[in-house]
């Protein structure tokens, strides 16, 4: 067998070069089926944040048409810049701006734009709120889904990419998410708050805040706040649009 | 070259079945040679995503060992590590790329676990023991006999760890209500990894027990 340099070489290169053209043309070939398994999850997220459970991967696109009446992009002064209501909803703008850019912007102090998506369960309307954010070791994200008072929680969703198992994990748990529902974001002199997510248990806070306060993961505090993070900047983002809102009332 | 060599070997001569079947119980890797513990603990709490990654890595191993038994003659000595590994890397993408793009939810369970076919023990060792020095259609019933004896541990464990732990069987529930009436709760230390390694240990405990050879002096 020839076991010169030169043979050694030129079989690693030639290799590697098969082996790179391999990859890339299955990774070209599969990405539409990929992505729409990503736009499949992405709905999946939005319709739990509102309560809508056990739809299946096969129904999804078909409910979150159906229940998604509406899907709104708004700017850093809460003006709706894009409001879309026919057609399929994978295809608006809302639906695929990219969190990441928007909230960067947003903290580099450039103008930005928000997604929004209304939707219409049991005839009330619910606004669900995408939301990103920084969790121990990588990002979180998920959704918060507010009653038309845009102040009461209906539910939450909550992914990660890499959370310690049990424990910054815990935050994907039904466990966790539970709290959130009813909890509001507004005191009563209509002051912003978010919601609090408190190392020790809620039942630290004062009794009247209480309202606005859950159970931070014992073992994941770098995860809860970042959750608590997220959920305040998020929500602080979509202020303006909300004032906007009230004064239409 | 005698006529005895001329003659071409049956496709599934006794030889070469005894490739598939050998792995199964004599020369099982995971209970025999103790290869592949990290994944069958790690995937085998349901039945489903065990048999999906006993079918990945069945995919990556049959393949990965006939390209290599191909090339064999090519490799050069000094880099046969190197090329075994990219092939493996490459066949594992090509795996976890499919699976993401045709079954998403399995894909999600799998996690890092397809990735890390690339650093199960039952592939490298396959490659370096038997494809680097025989021909492709042995190498292919070598790998498929491996990933067989591989998946089949895998889904024993799996089945016991679903049926205990949730009380289902393909997600399926199988134990009746009435049980949980009177009182019977499915047991939560199935679904952890440890119960795994005992269910493994027991599996390892029944065959020996069978195959009084297997004991070692």
């Amino acid at each position: 067998m020839n076991n010169s340099n030169g043979y050694i070489l030129r079989y690693a290169a030639i290799m590697v070069i098969i082996a790179a053209a391999l990859l890339s043309s299955a990774a070209m070939l599969l990405k539409p089926f990929q992505e729409r398994n990503m736009a499949i999850e992405k709905m999946g997220g939005i319709l739990d944040a509102a309560g809508i459970h056990g739809v299946t991967t096969d129904d999804m696109i078909n409910s979150f048409n159906n229940y998604v009446t509406e899907e709104v992009v708004i700017n850093q002064d809460g003006k709706v810049v894009e409001e879309y209501k026919e057609g399929a909803k994978e295809n608006g703008k809302a639906f695929s701006l990219g969190l990441k850019e928007q909230y960067y912007n947003k903290l580099q102090g450039k103008p930005y734009e928000l997604p929004l998506y209304i939707l219409t369960k049991d005839n009330e309307t619910v606004y669900i709120i995408p939301m990103l954010g920084t969790g121990l070791w990588g990002p979180i994200w998920g959704n918060i889904a507010l009653k038309s008072d845009l102040n009461t929680v209906v539910g939450v969703y909550f992914d990660h990419k890499g959370e310690t198992p049990g424990l910054g994990a815990e935050i994907t748990t039904d466990q966790f998410k539970k709290q959130f529902i009813g909890k509001k974001i507004f005191d009563d002199k209509g002051n912003f708050t978010s919601i609090e997510v408190v190392k020790g248990g809620a039942k630290k806070l004062p009794k009247n805040m209480q309202i606005h306060g859950v159970d931070a993961i014992s073992g994941g505090t770098i995860t809860s706040k970042g959750v608590d993070a997220m959920l305040k900047n998020v929500l602080e983002s979509y202020l303006p649009y909300f004032n906007q809102l009230r004064k239409n009332k | 070259m005698s006529a005895e060599t001329k003659e071409r070997e049956p496709l599934f001569s006794a030889k070469n079945m005894k490739l598939v079947t050998k792995p199964l119980n004599m020369d099982n890797p995971i209970t025999v040679q103790v290869l592949g513990i990290c994944s069958a603990l790690a995937v085998t709490a349901k039945l489903k995503p065990a048999i999906v990654m006993s079918i990945s890595v069945m995919v990556v191993l049959a393949a990965s060992n006939v390209v290599v038994s191909l090339l064999r003659n090519g490799i050069p000595q000094r880099i046969r590590i190197i090329v075994q590994l990219v092939v493996i890397a490459t066949m594992v993408i090509l795996v976890d790329q499919v699976l993401k793009a045709f079954v998403y939810d399995i894909s999600k369970q799998l996690s890092v676990f397809v990735g890390l076919i690339i650093t199960n023990c039952i592939l490298m060792g396959r490659l370096e023991a038997f494809a680097m020095g025989n021909k492709p259609w042995p190498a292919f019933l070598d790998g498929i006999g491996n990933a067989l004896g591989y998946g089949l541990i895998l889904i024993i464990i799996a089945f016991f760890r679903e049926l205990l732990g949730s009380g289902t069987i393909f997600d399926i529930h199988v134990i009746p209500q009435a049980f949980y009436d009177l009182g019977y709760k499915n047991n939560g230390l199935m679904i952890l990894p440890p119960m795994a390694l005992i269910t493994v240990g027991v599996i390892i405990w029944i065959q020996r027990n069978r195959n009084r050879d297997l004991i070692e002096k």
